[in-house]
């Protein structure tokens, strides 16, 4: 075990009587990359917690290069050269690329010797090809760029063991591969890299290494040879992962809804969408592929009445909906999953059942004036039976559920009036491969009923998998249609960075 | 080194037993405050007891002043269930009285059902009104209602100082700052032939009515959605400007309807210092409480009891009313401290170096 760089030895977590973490046990050796794979609530994000001083474990050791090490908080764990890069970025928007570095230096003087600060970064930038001017504020970086900052953030430390949390979420299929290839140049100065995902297939890519953790428990530890995508996601959830989703053909092309040259504006008053088009078709499931941040959020918002178009038309059936009351009926027909379960989709203090009825809390069947409790009872025990909804305690608050049970919360509300259409933004992000499937089952069930689904994601993978269509959003702009029968990742890959347009 | 660590779930039950528990121990460190009066414990807490519990009178003296902590609570409760933050119960109270006070002597009918319902509903409206304004400026202009209505309080308490010290003023009464008595018709009538007034019978309905319009209500639901998240009341469709305005106004209105029952049912005259703090009281049952009909109740009467305790402390021990303030302060105190140390975990540890 010389080789390893950082042993655990039967850490175990509790959280009152709930096992986070139960006696687990590996090592990561010296430049290896090392994967973490394990479903929501297998225990990954305290262990890592653990690792990188949040958490003090309640029972077992941490060995780095063979000593015995305790951490009270995360700056000694960056002492002992251990460091993260969150999912989401710990950046401060408004400052310089410089100070967002400097700011998170481990030992700085009094007296800011930027020149020599400036030499020392800039190096280290040189070291890997990386084209990024120190003075230029963080906020025009792109998201891979931001994420290198994150990373050199790291290294100015002298860390050598880096923990990336789902580092390919918000990232291009063309970013990814550079990012891939920034961690193997990192693997061959000798540092370790301990890299978490969902994605079975990036993982196998470039992974050394897979720890598979299950329920807070070590599962086991595979090495290359032995990568099998089957043989992985039975060992995280216990059954084998339908590769492909039966795909029924769409029966006719009738035009359900139809945005022309829409535009919407944020808040701040720039454009978020610019003249965008779209037709879906009835009973087709229609992707929308595009690095978060170019128009998605408005395209939903647009769609689903948060947010009024500021030109443009959209049709519903040919009859325009885009103001006043049809506008009004519309949205009330329209099924919504939205982009922040926490913030978005749920009231977080009332409890499951009261959730379930947001939506429709003001139908008649609910009562008038006074909830009728037996009726909204009645209404939630049959939504939790069919979408299999998990908690504690029936009277909590919905916001003790975990993220894939939320998810089911809002999923079951939205799918429980048999909407025509959904619009489904990011629906699995941050869920694990259980609930991701769980999800498409059910838009694909509901789309043998005749719903269309728009569904927004990040995910190129996801897509391919389950939609009719798929078209791609550059710049508030849809830059056409692919077929994914017929499409690679890259060609979208490309499209999603403004590269070319199909037909 | 120490650690804090949240705690995931905690059964409601367990967290109002503990709520309790530390309501007796802040009584009981508030007491050690006394101490430092050389007042002796065990015979303040007799007193006490035989002040609030001890005859007829005694208990209907509590009951009396746990009206109108009943009523802002309700208020008050109501605007916190909206996380809408009405913190000017106490002005509103004294608009209230203000309101009834110029109906009982300027209004003339020989009905006192008459009188007592145009005294309630100008204490209502005018309560309302004055809140609202609270509610007004954070729908169009987004400031702040806690702020707004912490100094309306201020405005409130003082216009009333004025009005009793000036154009209000007995003039046959000795130049006490205070209004002409009403009218025997503008006078709640009592009940066992005690000072306990007919308020109480107003503040078990409003409390039925509370209880039905927030916990069982449509419209509470709405209220509870826009108070959890008002993102995903908005994506219900739940128009929450309306809502800010509507339960202003009710909340103030109903605040007010306590300075309703003080004037028409206990001092029967407006003047100056009506409340000695029942409207910032409010807040401390209405957070205590949870904003719960049984809880709003049930912490009102122990507050009474706070009160009476105050007054056995001014007239037996011959210290200021104030210590009341004192007292509230330690346990709301004491109770804030349970409520974290129920919802974290706690751990000393120390750093091993074996």
């Amino acid at each position: 075990m010389e080789n390893s760089l950082l042993t655990l030895k039967n850490i175990t977590k509790k959280f009152g009587n709930f096992y986070a973490n139960k006696d687990i046990s590996f090592d990561v050796r010296k430049g290896e990359i090392l994967t973490i794979l394990g479903e929501n609530g297998a225990g990954k994000s305290t262990l890592m917690n653990i690792i990188t001083g949040f958490y003090m474990p309640d029972g077992g050791a941490i060995y780095i290069n063979g000593q015995k090490v305790y951490f009270n908080s995360p700056k000694e764990a960056i002492k002992y050269g251990i460091g993260m890069v969150h999912q989401h970025f710990m950046l401060v928007k408004n400052h310089t690329v410089f100070e967002n570095i400097y700011v998170a230096l481990k030992d700085k003087n009094f007296i800011i010797s930027k020149d020599h600060y400036i030499k020392k970064f800039k190096s280290v930038f040189d070291e890997f090809n990386l084209n990024i001017e120190l003075k230029t504020p963080l906020w025009k970086l792109s998201i891979g760029e931001q994420q290198w900052i994150e990373i050199i953030k790291l290294l100015i430390n002298d860390c050598n063991l880096l923990i990336l949390d789902e580092p390919t979420t918000l990232l291009t299929p063309q970013e990814t591969i550079f990012l891939f290839q920034f961690l193997n140049k990192l693997k061959e100065k000798g540092k370790s890299i301990i890299f978490i995902s969902h994605k079975i297939k990036e993982v196998m890519e470039i992974s050394d290494r897979i720890t598979i953790l299950k329920k807070g428990e070590y599962v086991t530890t595979l090495e290359r040879d032995q990568f099998d995508e089957d043989h992985i996601s039975k060992l995280m959830i216990g059954s084998t992962i339908k590769k492909s989703v039966k795909k029924s053909p769409v029966e006719n092309n009738e035009t359900i809804l139809e945005m022309i040259n829409v535009s919407a504006k944020n808040d701040k008053g720039l454009s978020d969408l610019v003249g965008f088009n779209l037709t879906l078709r009835r009973s087709e499931i229609l992707g929308i592929a595009g690095i978060s941040g170019n128009g998605q959020k408005a395209l939903a918002e647009v769609l689903t009445g948060l947010k009024d178009p500021v030109d443009g038309k959209i049709l519903l059936n040919n009859q325009d909906v885009t103001k006043g009351n049809s506008r009004q009926k519309y949205i009330h027909g329209i099924a919504h999953i939205p982009e922040d379960r926490k913030a978005m989709g749920i009231a977080p203090d009332l409890t499951v059942e009261e959730n379930l009825i947001l939506k429709n809390f003001k139908d008649k069947k609910f009562g008038t004036l006074i909830l009728n409790k037996k009726m909204v009872k009645k209404h939630a025990d049959l939504l939790i039976s069919k979408f299999n909804i998990q908690f504690g305690i029936k009277s909590a608050p919905v916001r003790l559920l975990s993220g894939g049970n939320i998810q089911k919360v809002i999923i079951a509300r939205e799918l429980s009036e048999q909407p025509t259409i959904l619009v489904a933004l990011y629906p699995t992000r941050g869920l694990d491969i259980g609930s991701q499937e769980f999800i498409h089952d059910t838009i694909l069930e509901h789309k043998s009923n005749g719903m269309s689904t728009i569904y927004i994601s990040e995910d190129i993978d996801e897509l391919l998998k389950i939609c009719d269509r798929i078209s791609v959003i550059f710049r508030g702009k849809n830059m056409g249609y692919v077929d994914p029968t017929n499409t690679d990742i890259y060609t979208i890959g490309k499209m999603m960075g403004g590269a070319i347009t199909s037909d | 080194m120490i650690r804090i660590e949240k705690k995931s779930i905690i059964n409601p039950l367990t967290l109002n037993f503990f709520k309790i528990i530390s309501f007796f121990i802040g009584v009981f460190i508030s007491t050690l405050v006394l101490k430092v009066f050389s007042i002796n414990i065990t015979d303040f807490l007799k007193d006490i007891f035989v002040d609030a519990f001890g005859s007829k009178y005694a208990i209907s003296e509590t009951f009396l002043k746990t009206i109108p902590l009943i009523i802002c609570g309700i208020g008050v409760s109501l605007a916190f269930k909206m996380k809408l933050w009405n913190i000017g119960a106490e002005g509103q109270l004294y608009i209230g009285a203000l309101g009834s006070t110029l109906v009982a002597l300027y209004f003339k009918t020989d009905s006192s059902f008459f009188m007592l319902s145009i005294m309630f509903l100008v204490a209502f409206i005018l309560g309302g009104l004055w809140s609202s304004f609270a509610g007004l400026l954070k729908t169009k202009l987004n400031i702040n209602e806690i702020i707004v209505t912490l100094l309306m309080n201020y405005i409130a308490i003082l216009f009333i100082n004025y009005l009793v010290y000036g154009p209000l003023k007995d003039p046959d009464g000795f130049n006490f700052p205070y209004s002409k008595k009403f009218p025997p018709q503008a006078a709640l009538s009592t009940l066992f032939d005690t000072r306990l007034h007919t308020g109480i019978i107003l503040a078990i309905i409003l409390l039925i009515v509370y209880y039905i319009l927030v916990e069982r209500s449509i419209w509470g639901y709405e209220i509870r959605v826009i108070g959890s998240n008002p993102k995903a009341a908005k994506y219900a469709g739940i128009n929450i400007n309306r809502n800010v305005m509507l339960v202003m106004f009710l909340s103030g209105g109903i605040s007010a309807l306590a300075g309703f029952t003080e004037t028409a049912g206990v001092i029967n005259r407006l003047q100056h210092s009506i409340s000695p703090g029942y409207g910032y009281t409010a807040i401390i049952i209405a957070w205590m409480s949870g904003q719960k009909t049984f809880g709003i109740f049930l912490y009102s009467f122990f507050m009474a009891v706070i009160f009476i305790a105050g007054d056995t402390l001014q007239l037996n021990y011959q210290l200021p009313i104030s210590m009341v303030n004192t007292f509230q302060g330690i346990i709301l105190f004491v109770i804030l401290i349970s409520e974290f140390l129920l919802n974290h975990k706690i751990s000393f540890k120390r750093r091993k170096d074996d």
